[in-house]
């Protein structure tokens, strides 16, 4: 995947060391992703029926708490240590969900906790988590306006 | 002459290792070699507030073990030679600051611990010390923080991905006899054969190593059958056959006295991927059960090859592949002396 | 049935996200912002409310739902103000998402240890 030019020597090393790599399992880790990744989106269904049950909120607004609890749930289990071993199980079924954005966020504030509050834990919290921000807001705005204008010319 | 070939140190006065301190965390205490560490921790921790803290301990116990077992003090030691993994070695540098030996800190990578054995010999060899103290570690916490993600986060290893290997490891050496011999070390050129994949240090480092082994065959005129064993550092399985494969090509056959820390420091069964690495990988499997197979005659003459890649994560951001290092020492079981 | 369809769907995003993982050497980050930006575009032509429609919590639990909610919001603002309130509104309606992480991501690293 590297943007480096590679030397005939390198490409030749590359080649030849093919045969002798271990290829991923890919069946076995589409099938944990899958398995994962959808009982993760059947608990927040479950949450979702919940508070449309017991609370005040309709189809279009229970996404809010939905993912808020999620993220909560997400968020222990990533102080108590258990997230990391359920992403090295699950692979994107663990990351792709939003508790997945939690975990970024809370392993990265966790992991510079020793630095301190402000800049340790405050400064790294977006590290990872933070791209999904980024590219969200920018996607979002271009997308919008391309919308908005649209719908003004048509 | 001391330069024999082109990379390779023959050294002109007898050296031997005095004493060695070994120190590791639980996951190395579980696996196969679990009885020839000097230390052991239950805990990643090593009861100490960061993972930071407790590399440097695991480093300190190593280095105080080290120096008890040959009855010297710090005040004995003429050179400290240590390096890690993390940025500016500050590992090192700290521990120095506590112990006020005459200090070089050395960054090698997972290489450290051979390139500070080989520079200390040399060092004495050369008359500039008398008794040189080198000591590498590694912490599994503070590597995956620093090379890859916080401890805690979800992302998925590869089968080609290793274990940082928690553990430091120090030997002191002098000229008095003892049963361990140092006899020459071969220097290692850095080699890039275009991985720039970071969760596969196996097929990179394979050609350093690969390249080291072959031109100390070629500068010594010896052959692998010299060796009782060819140890390299953290191949792991993913660069042990490649290795294997490589030098079979230069017509040198090492497939039946090769091994690697990163396999033995191990069982199979532990989560560890292709196998451990890090500095402490080679520096404990080597100063703990390898010294113990030549003290018993188990083994005579050994080749100890550590392997390092010499990236770090912005460098691999930058998209560009990994640099990779491999120097070899040659140690000897020795009739001579010592009270161990 | 909608469980099952929440697991489905969801399932087979997760299963895409392995995909590009595995095959194309993506980074989880790589992964999620890509995810993040389709979420968007298909909101854009107005196939993820259909998808939620169809799928439920299937669809809304994914990190897509995000570029989704994001749009919602900023279009939700835009009908009011103009163009300008394609920024006003951005973060409207994930207000909970992002307040909620800072807020467990925080109190969760206050009282917790990392275990390595």
């Amino acid at each position: 995947m590297s943007k480096q030019k590679l030397t005939p020597e390198q490409q030749e090393y590359k080649e030849k060391i093919k045969p002798l790599q271990p290829k991923p399992p890919y069946l076995l880790n589409v099938a944990k992703a899958f398995l994962v990744g959808g009982l993760i989106c059947a608990i927040g269904q479950g949450i979702s029926n919940f508070y449309l049950t017991f609370f005040n909120f309709n189809e279009q607004t229970v996404g809010n708490p939905t993912v808020a609890t999620l993220i909560l749930i997400a968020a222990l289990l990533t102080g108590f240590g258990v997230y990391d071993k359920i992403g090295q199980f699950a692979g994107a079924g663990s990351i792709v969900p939003v508790t997945g954005f939690a975990n970024a966020v809370t392993s990265a504030a966790l992991e510079h906790k020793s630095e301190g509050l402000v800049l340790g834990v405050a400064t790294n919290l977006f590290k990872l988590a933070g791209a999904v921000i980024v590219f969200g807001a920018v996607s979002a705005y271009i997308v919008g306006m391309l919308r908005y204008l649209f719908q003004m010319w048509f | 002459m001391k330069l024999t070939g082109k990379q390779t140190w023959t050294f002109s006065k007898e050296l031997y290792i005095a004493s060695t301190g070994t120190a590791v965390g639980p996951e190395e205490a579980a696996g196969p070699l679990g009885e020839t560490y000097d230390l052991t921790f239950k805990e990643l921790h090593c009861g100490q507030d960061n993972w930071e803290l407790a590399e440097r301990h695991l480093l300190e116990q190593s280095i105080n073990i080290c120096l008890q077992k040959a009855e010297k003090q710090p005040e004995d030691v003429d050179l400290f030679l240590s390096g890690d993994l993390i940025n500016q070695t500050v590992i090192a540098n700290y521990t120095a600051r506590q112990n006020k030996i005459p200090f070089l800190g050395m960054f090698g990578a997972c290489s450290t611990s051979m390139e500070t054995l080989a520079l200390g010999a040399a060092l004495i060899d050369g008359g500039f010390a008398n008794h040189v103290l080198t000591a590498v570690s590694s912490h599994n916490a503070t590597a995956e923080r620093q090379f890859r993600y916080p401890t805690e986060y979800g992302g998925q290893k590869p089968d080609t991905a290793t274990y940082t290997v928690t553990g430091a490891g120090a030997s002191l050496v002098g000229t008095e006899p003892s049963p361990i011999k140092i006899t020459s070390a071969t220097i290692g050129r850095v080699m890039d054969l275009g991985i720039s994949d970071p969760f596969d240090m196996g097929s990179a480092m394979a050609p350093a190593a690969a390249d080291t082994i072959a031109t100390h065959f070629n500068d010594t005129g010896r052959t692998p059958t010299d060796y009782d064993l060819i140890i390299t550092g953290d191949l792991s399985s993913v660069g042990t056959p490649i290795l294997k494969q490589l030098l079979q090509e230069k017509k040198f056959d090492i497939s039946s006295n090769h091994q690697d820390c990163g396999l033995l420091v191990y069982r199979p069964d532990q989560p560890v991927f292709a196998g451990g690495s890090g500095c402490a990988c080679s520096a404990v499997v080597t100063y703990g059960h390898l010294l113990e197979e030549l003290r018993n005659g188990k083994l005579k003459k050994i080749l100890v090859v550590a392997t390092g890649a010499l990236m770090n994560p912005m460098m691999i951001q930058q998209k560009e592949t990994i640099p990779t290092i491999a120097h070899g020492v040659v140690l000897e079981a020795s009739s001579k002396g010592g009270h161990e | 049935m909608e469980y099952l369809l929440a697991f489905i769907v969801g399932g087979l995003i997760c299963v895409v996200g392995q995909l590009l993982m595995d095959f194309c050497k993506l980074t989880p980050a790589h992964v999620t912002s890509s995810f993040v930006v389709a979420g968007a575009l298909l909101d854009g032509f107005g196939l993820y409310d259909q998808l939620i429609q169809f799928a439920g919590a299937g669809a809304t639990v994914p990190i897509t739902s995000f570029g989704h909610s994001l749009l919602h919001g900023a279009m939700a603002e835009a009908e009011q103000h103009g163009f300008i309130g394609i920024a006003m509104g951005i973060f409207q309606l994930t207000s909970a998402g992002i307040s909620s992480a800072i807020l467990f991501g925080f109190i969760v690293a206050v009282l917790f240890k990392p275990k390595g």
